[in-house]
């Protein structure tokens, strides 16, 4: 039979001879490999202080958008919450009210909105969904916590710094510096 | 009245005191970075960077495990002998400890019109001396494994005594020829009669070889390390230890290290003496700071030597139980006794004029 790589090697059941019994040329022969890999590069990236760079299509943890003047794009429509497979998404919806024209783009806003983060499995079916481009997979995770409750996200973790009032945060959110 | 004219130096009770204060910590605080080095070299082997958190390039690592160990909750199991429980890790700790006396760190030092060797006893049985105290460490084990009132501690125990009692035997018989050649069993003897002619290892390559392997199993280092094999015979002897009675059994294990590379470089490797120079010369242009120079000598070829066990730890797998006990009885004691042999008619036909 042709063998399938060509480091195999057949099985030697030969009795071992004295030297052999002695291990001593085998273990110097490991000994050999395990110092050359004292020259070697080590693959080790030192978490905190450097990270590694993500694939431009990295899904993260959600962001919701505001537009240009500021004003939180989502309408409460639902479809994201229809779409998610894990059910990890809900809302409320409530009616923007005369005076709130500079807060929410549309009639409709999102009173509640809630992403729990144990079930999101991540797949971007809420992105696809979106009609009004509000939710976006941002390029981080989900940090540690203690308890569950920590894991479900409300809007004052998922919503992104008003770009009018805080420039510099709106930017750092969206990984521009 | 012959007990108060009794004339006891008590400058050198003094000098004794300081150089045991001086080894004792310093054993320990190397004891302590070797723990690190283990860690380090063992990620180095392993392409990893190792330990490198606490502290610059982690060097704090040691204190951190220490207080970790300290502050874990201490248990004694309801069923143990609750003082044997207590007494074997401090047995084995003492054991390992106790080893340090006879080993010769250095030459001698001028203080004081006093001329100091560095060497806290200078006892002409020497490494009869050492022979006895290592042999009591079993009896850390030994305590450790029965006082834990566990069939499996215990079971771990018997192996570990078995292992140690039959590597000991080789190790002497490969250390008789290294007697016959200096005829003293003195170490502070052994290692001046090195500094004036050539290393033991240049005569006695074989023999030391065979006291390496079993310097191994002495110490329960990898490929011999049984009596505390976690994954597949159950941990060990200190199955039963939490906190720092089982750091202290961890503690004597790195001890123990260290003390038998300092033999193996008194016995082998000329111990203090600087290789490729004349020491005595030496002394009459540098004075005190050839002892010290000495004292580094002694001081790297023991690191080496850790480094060597470091090495092998991180190489090779452990050996079988019997696989441990055929090369132990088949292999080793043979290879010494044929070793004893050649150099003891050797040393006879040295004594003829090489006549028969």
């Amino acid at each position: 039979m042709e063998a399938l790589t060509s480091r195999a090697k057949a099985v030697d059941r030969k009795p071992m001879t004295f030297l052999e019994r002695l291990y001593l040329w085998n273990i110097l022969k490991g000994m050999i490999i395990t110092f050359s890999h004292i020259f070697k590069k080590k693959p080790t990236i030192q978490y905190p202080e450097v990270k590694r760079p993500f694939s431009p299509v990295f899904r993260g943890l959600h962001v919701l958008n505001r537009d240009e003047e500021g004003r939180e794009r989502c309408t409460a429509c639902g479809l994201c919450a229809v779409a998610c497979p894990a059910e990890a998404i809900t809302m409320e919806a409530a009616e923007r009210l005369p005076g709130e024209e500079n807060l929410y783009r549309e009639e409709k806003y999102a009173a509640k909105y809630e992403i729990n983060m144990l079930r999101c499995i991540f797949c971007g079916l809420c992105e696809e969904a979106c009609p009004k481009d509000a939710i976006y997979l941002s390029e981080t995770f989900a940090p540690a916590n203690f308890n569950r409750k920590g894991f479900v996200y409300g809007k004052d973790n998922l919503l992104i710094p008003n770009p009018t009032t805080q420039p510099e945060a709106t930017a750092k959110a969206k990984g521009l510096n | 009245m012959t007990l108060l004219s009794l004339n006891i130096d008590w400058i050198l009770l003094i000098e004794k005191l300081v150089l045991i204060a001086i080894v004792v910590f310093a054993s320990l605080g190397i004891a302590l970075y070797t723990t690190f080095g283990e860690r380090k070299v063992a990620a180095i082997l392993q392409d990893r960077p190792g330990p490198n958190r606490a502290g610059p390039f982690g060097l704090l690592q040691p204190l951190a495990d220490g207080v970790k160990m300290f502050t874990k909750e201490d248990i004694i199991p309801n069923s143990a002998n609750k003082w044997l429980f207590i007494l074997g890790p401090g047995l084995a700790m003492t054991a390992s400890l106790m080893s340090c006396a006879v080993i010769p760190w250095g030459g001698t030092i001028e203080l004081f019109d006093r001329t100091i060797s560095l060497q806290i006893a200078d006892i002409n049985i020497g490494i009869l001396y050492i022979f006895a105290v290592v042999s009591l460490g079993v009896y850390g084990i030994m305590i450790g494994g029965w006082a834990s009132n566990n069939k499996f501690s215990l079971m771990a125990a018997l192996r570990g005594a078995s292992q140690a009692i039959s590597y000991e035997l080789a190790m002497g018989l490969s250390l008789i020829a290294v007697l016959m050649l200096s005829g003293s069993l003195s170490l502070g003897d052994i290692v001046k009669q090195q500094q004036a002619g050539w290393w033991n290892i240049v005569y006695q390559p074989l023999g030391f070889l065979i006291f390496f392997i079993c310097a191994l199993a002495e110490c329960n280092r990898t490929p011999f390390d049984l009596p505390e094999a976690e994954n597949e015979l159950n941990f060990g002897y200190h199955q039963e230890y939490s906190s720092m009675k089982l750091g202290f059994y961890l503690f004597a294990e790195y001890i123990n290290m260290i003390m038998s590379s300092a033999v193996m470089a008194s016995l082998y490797f000329g111990g203090y003496d600087i290789p490729f120079v004349n020491d005595a010369e030496l002394q009459t242009h540098l004075g005190n700071w050839v002892a010290l120079f000495q004292v580094g000598t002694l001081l790297i070829k023991i690191v080496f030597f850790i480094f060597l066990f470091m090495w092998i730890r991180w190489t090779i797998p452990r050996f079988r139980y019997d696989q441990l006990m055929n090369l132990g009885w088949k292999t080793m004691i043979p290879l010494a006794l044929v070793n004893m042999l050649i150099t003891g008619a050797l040393v006879l036909l040295k004594m003829n004029n090489w006549h028969f």
